[in-house]
């Protein structure tokens, strides 16, 4: 018994040092990474623009602004006043952009942290059980690959109104496929591994041994899924947004490139369509370098040497 | 083998017939009353209640269930209330024109990602390399229709290039032979952009699966034994190492075929394509749900039919999928 003992409380240490050594060891290669870096400061600053908005915008994103002739300010090219100018309605693109890093955090991170965990339990679930359950589970994966993403969520979305709330779950309704599927062949080759089978053997319930076992030897995968979903969920939330379908109160990237295309501003209001657009690109951009570093954690192989 | 088809048959019938279940409740069990999708505005009770009749909506859900499923096995998609047609009538050439989008793009971009990425994967610790991968993730961080947007901006309204939208001249008739419709310049020249966004995008992901795919079959003995037969390093390259990286991608192209589907529609409201999901996209802006149900059914058929194939296609590839 105590034999056994000790050897469950080697097996979680060892399945806690592990996180520990991939914390340490991503430490170190993120350090050498330029291009992670890089994604971690832009990443720092939409973070703090996303939190600070409502605060610090220059103007009301919905004010219509005048010029000083008293005349409505329409697509006024960039000035000190309105850095990125303004729109067809005479309010400030720049404070717009700014609100728009708001919903792409919120969209990002609540999205892809319930597909995550949904697609994380699917995984340990079917693969721990294996059989039957494992069966029907990747059953459920395979319908959910079946649907065409960027239709399924429009019409969910009509149905049931462009909320921002929607939008989350539509997306997340979706996105958890893709960790629940690559993350349970990864259970599948722990699953063998004799931790297991002396935590088993030592009489842990299954919940705590795909929990408190094997959760945290997948895990490296699982913020691996976490980081690449945040930059999924934005771009979805963003196009979502451009087809006309994003939520009306929300100052979103997407809605705002969607009223500049609709009113033809890509024809003469360049700084209406270029500061949401390339917000999109650097957000997801640096999201992905930050990913592209994590997986070298996870993938031996990507490592230079 | 044999066994393994005849499963993932039964796999791929449980598949699509969750998927026409689904399709049914999305439109048909919504919250709040269904004929507000149904029903333009301003019409009477008594006129409401006749519309409800004629479209079978009086009857129990289960009765609905059983003629929804009738009417899609005989190839029935209902009538369009925008085009007052039947749905499948409007949506053959929409079909077809989305398909000739959708393939070009994906030609193009694995032709184009398989070959640059099995080449920046062989320049592996380079300069070279670094810089090919930062372009591969640009391009793979753009939304679709950001990078539809930055190619009409610069080579429609800055350089005239290229006509800004649509699949023929304004104007102009649709020919009535398909191969008419498709087989002249006018339709590849409106083709251009839509195809190069859609492949810029799509681009990505080969390129990137390509070089590790290349690294691990480059790290392997007997690519050290090519280079000590003195062969030259284009010959190892795309002769040795490539073919070997190659296999993973087959399944992945016809994967990401059947997903390219769903981007189609924003890459044909950017550019005005007459397409399917386009269609879709202006069917639910007017409550037209016949259409949007068709267009949805069709798309999802695409997305399963593509998604069978990479599975069937990767059993033949690596015989140890078979035995699992």
């Amino acid at each position: 018994m105590s034999t056994n003992q000790s050897t469950i409380t080697t097996a979680t240490e060892s399945a806690r040092n592990s996180v520990a050594t991939a914390y340490s060891k991503s430490r170190s290669i993120l350090e050498g990474e330029r291009l992670a870096q890089f994604g971690v400061i832009v990443l720092a600053v939409f973070i703090f623009a996303g939190l600070f908005a409502p605060f610090i915008v220059p103007h009301d994103p919905g004010k219509i602004n005048h010029g000083e002739d008293g005349d409505v300010l329409r697509l006024a090219e960039p000035t000190a006043e309105h850095p990125f100018g303004t729109t067809h309605l005479g309010r400030d693109v720049m404070s717009q952009v700014m609100m728009g890093a708001q919903v792409s955090l919120i969209v990002g991170l609540t999205a892809a942290a319930i597909a995550t965990v949904v697609g994380t339990s699917v995984a340990l679930v079917a693969g721990y059980y294996g059989g039957k359950i494992d069966n029907i589970l990747m059953r459920l994966v395979d319908i959910a690959y079946g649907l065409p993403f960027l239709p399924f969520v429009i019409a969910l979305v009509f149905i049931f109104g462009s909320s921002l709330y929607n939008i989350i779950l539509v997306i997340s309704l979706l996105m958890w496929r893709s960790s629940a599927r690559v993350i349970r062949s990864e259970v599948l080759t722990q699953k063998e591994r004799p931790y297991v089978q002396s935590a088993r053997a030592a009489g842990a319930s299954d919940f705590r041994i795909m929990f408190r076992h094997i959760l945290p030897n997948v895990l490296p995968l699982v913020v691996l899924y976490l980081t690449f979903g945040v930059a999924w969920a934005v771009i979805y939330e963003a196009s979502i947004a451009f087809l006309g379908f994003g939520d009306p109160d929300m100052y979103s990237w997407g809605t705002i490139l969607y009223e500049a295309y609709i009113n033809g501003a890509i024809r003469y209001a360049w700084w209406w369509v270029i500061p949401p657009g390339v917000s999109i690109m650097l957000f997801v951009m640096s999201v992905f370098f930050i990913g592209r570093s994590l997986e070298k954690v996870t993938n031996p192989d990507l490592r230079h040497n | 083998m044999r066994k393994f088809i005849v499963r993932r048959v039964a796999y791929l019938i449980l598949t699509y017939w969750a998927f026409i279940t689904i399709l049914f409740l999305i439109f048909r069990v919504t919250p709040g009353d269904p004929t507000t999708l149904y029903i333009p505005e301003g019409m009477s009770q008594a006129e409401r209640q006749a519309t409800l009749e004629r479209y079978g909506l009086t009857d129990p859900l289960y009765v609905q269930y059983v003629d929804y499923l009738r009417m899609l096995l005989s190839g029935d998609l209902g009538t369009s209330y925008r085009y007052n047609a039947p749905v499948w009538d409007v949506l053959t050439t929409k079909f077809w024109n989305t398909i000739f989008l959708m393939a070009g793009a994906m030609t193009i971009a694995y032709t184009f990602g398989i070959a640059f990425g099995a080449y920046i994967g062989w320049l592996r610790g380079t300069a070279k390399e670094k810089y090919g991968m930062v372009l591969a993730l640009i391009a793979r961080s753009s939304p679709e229709f950001w990078i539809g947007i930055v190619l009409l901006s610069i080579f429609v309204f800055q350089l005239g290039w290229f006509p800004w939208g649509g699949i023929r001249e304004i104007g102009a008739e649709a020919p009535a032979s398909f191969f008419d419709r498709y087989v002249n310049w006018g339709f590849v020249y409106h083709l251009v952009l839509p195809v190069l966004t859609g492949a810029i995008y799509y681009m990505a992901q080969p390129i990137l699966l390509m070089r590790s795919s290349m690294i691990s079959v480059l790290n392997t003995d007997y690519i050290e034994i090519k280079k000590a037969e003195g062969l030259s390093n284009y010959t190892i390259l795309y002769k040795h190492a490539a073919r070997n990286s190659i296999l993973p991608m087959v399944t992945v192209v016809a994967l990401v075929a059947g997903l390219s589907v769903g981007g189609s529609l924003v890459i044909e409201t950017v550019f005005s394509w007459p397409g399917m999901g386009r269609e879709m996209v202006e069917s639910v802006h007017h409550n037209d749900y016949p259409m949007a149900q068709g267009a949805f059914f069709l798309m999802g058929s695409v997305v399963i039919f593509m998604n069978f194939i990479a599975d069937i296609a990767y059993a033949f590839l690596d015989p140890r999928v078979r035995y699992e």
